[in-house]
């Protein structure tokens, strides 16, 4: 470990609970292993969270609102009561928004309170209460620990020359009020223009573009059930970010992101638009400038293949 | 911007007369425009309590019908017949016959937040929409969306496993919706995938497959989320009058059929 001053932001974050989340163990599986192999390049510690079940994702709240409430809140229960953890990181923003959702409701609605009480009892695990453990997303994880300076120091393969369109889609800000430490002065993440990524990828030598489509939506949750909507919404992402000047888009979100790859190549089919910007999350990104090779962020597990790309680039 | 009222005036109420002379003067064509006056007569009252009571549809009485929504909201981008406020004020209103011309359109509300987000009411309009697009469901006004039923289909794997395994999901609903599993896009996207992934990581997505994922130990939370959501429904049936409907349509039947 070097230089302490420029890194001992956060040391509470050094060491999480990790809920991965269903996601990142089918379609977005590169997301999960380029978070481990970041982690472990930086010397950051990830506990996954044992035995988690599914936090409800865009789908168990259509059904009941309250029953998603109970599912994310018997994984910060188990993070907290059985693992004595502090904080849980989620990298899916799927994941991050309903367990801090959760965490909203529990700490404000009654109702919500004896709902999950009623369930936790009859399922025999302690009920999850308000403030027992801080959900964090990979983007606060990996800035509250290393930081700007810390990757600066660090950084093996610059990303200097890469474009980069930093998307981060519609979960990660909205709604504003489960994200209390959002919007809250100097330094803090922005709901309405979020940054972390760009300051992150940025310290690592990228050049961000100005992307006006970061919290746009992708149609993520009808990616399937209507996607033709989710196709014009994808394909206009695609191409703002080509006419932005950005060769790369990178995402925090393995819903984001498979639906910009599934739905770039849809759009090409069905609507005859084509683009070729390279969709590659954030991590791979950071991890390739830490020195890890592309199969080691799980490049081969993407769909739309950036091989060449990172080559050409010097990342490979 | 097009002005959303202008909704309101069906086409077929716009009268034109293609020959038309009125003391001596030309008026055929546009000039002789008029809109027969429409008269709404089937108001349904409870329209507002009803769609209150599912869940999502809590604050829906506190619109001011400010119109920040409408102006947020991604689906009414591409489609400007997508309004959540002019459907949040008929409901209100209690305009039924209204709101149901728009009923093939509501449950395609993606989930965006965008209008949570501009609301200044706090109505949490993305959740109205919801519970709208089940409002209609559960009244027979529209046949379950495909949004409803891959909600299904996700949440019933995760009540019986804890956990989803997407290729499963997949699979199950396209079989639902009766689409063919090979769509020409998704044939790309698998050959996208065969094209970069090791041999290893096929075996292990493949296993995925055929040995769903679980989450251990589940089975006291399964029982438990079973017994609660049983409740719910019942308490959904009861708030929407939706058992006196069937058992009043029983009655009828057995009238007509005794004539
Ligand atoms: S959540 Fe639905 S209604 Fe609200 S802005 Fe998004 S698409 Fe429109
Ligand atoms: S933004 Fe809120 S208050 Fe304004 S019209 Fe929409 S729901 Fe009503």
């Amino acid at each position: 470990m070097s230089d302490k001053k420029t890194e001992s932001k956060n040391e509470k974050y050094r060491e999480v609970a990790y809920y991965p989340g269903c996601a990142l163990e089918g379609s977005g599986h590169a997301y999960n292993r380029s978070t481990k192999a970041l982690g472990k390049k930086l010397g950051l510690k990830l506990k996954e969270v044992d035995n988690w079940n599914c936090c409800g994702a865009m789908e168990v709240k259509n059904i009941d609102p309250k029953l998603q409430t109970y599912l994310s809140s018997r994984v910060m229960s188990i993070a907290a009561n059985k693992m004595k953890m502090d904080v849980v990181m989620a990298p899916c923003n799927g994941c991050y928004h309903n367990l801090k959702k959760a965490e909203y409701d529990l700490k404000n609605d009654e109702k919500s309170k004896q709902v999950v009480d009623r369930l936790s009892k009859k399922a025999g695990h302690e009920t999850y209460q308000a403030g027992q453990v801080e959900t964090i997303h990979a983007l606060d994880w990996v800035k509250d620990t290393i930081g700007e300076e810390g990757l600066k120091e660090r950084v093996k393969n610059s990303l200097a020359g890469i474009k980069i369109a930093n998307y981060y889609g519609c979960m990660y800000t909205r709604p504003r009020h489960i994200f209390p430490e959002k919007d809250s002065g100097p330094g803090s993440e922005s709901t309405s223009r979020p940054h972390f990524m760009d300051d992150l990828l940025d310290a690592a030598g990228a050049e961000n573009v100005d992307f006006p489509l970061k919290t746009a939506c992708c149609g993520g949750a009808h990616t399937l059930s209507d996607s033709d909507t989710s196709t014009r919404l994808v394909a206009n992402i695609l191409q703002t970010a080509e006419a932005a000047g950005a060769e790369v888009i990178a995402t925090e979100c393995p819903t984001c992101h498979s639906g910009l790859e599934m739905h770039q190549i849809r759009a090409n089919r069905t609507l005859g638009i084509k683009t070729n910007v390279k969709i590659i999350y954030f991590t791979q990104l950071l991890g390739m400038a830490m020195g890890l090779k592309p199969k080691e962020v799980g490049l081969h597990e993407n769909v739309s293949d950036s091989f060449d790309f990172v080559k050409q680039k010097g990342l490979a | 911007m097009p002005i959303h009222e202008k909704s309101l005036i069906r086409p077929e109420n716009l009268k034109v007369q293609e020959n038309l002379e009125v003391e001596g003067i030309d008026v055929s064509g546009h000039w002789s425009t008029f809109i027969e006056s429409r008269v709404v007569t089937d108001y349904n009252e409870a329209m507002e309590e009803e769609i209150a009571a599912l869940p999502g549809g809590e604050f829906i009485h506190r619109c001011w019908q400010c119109g920040s929504c409408t102006n947020a909201c991604t689906v009414h981008a591409i489609n400007p017949e997508f309004n959540p406020r002019y459907w949040i004020y008929l409901i209100r209103t209690g305009m039924e016959s209204e709101l149901l011309r728009d009923k093939d359109i509501i449950w395609q509300c993606v989930s965006c937040n965008k209008c949570t987000y501009a609301c200044p009411r706090d109505v949490v309009p993305e959740a109205v929409m919801k519970a709208t697009a089940h409002w209609l469901e559960l009244k027979g006004h529209t046949p379950k969306s495909h949004s409803t039923i891959f909600d299904d289909i996700f949440s019933e794997q995760v009540i019986e496993t804890g956990k989803i395994e997407d290729g499963r999901v997949l699979k199950r609903f396209f079989k639902q919706t009766g689409q063919a599993l090979r769509q020409p896009w998704l044939e790309d996207l698998v050959k996208g995938l065969l094209r970069n992934l090791p041999i290893s990581m096929l075996t292990r997505m493949g296993l995925a497959t055929l040995v769903a994922p679980k989450t251990s130990g589940w089975s006291g939370a399964r029982d438990a989320i079973k017994e609660y959501v049983a409740e719910q429904e019942a308490h959904h049936r009861t708030a929407l009058g939706l058992d006196e409907l069937v058992k009043m349509a029983e009655t009828e039947l057995k009238a007509g059929a005794a004539k």
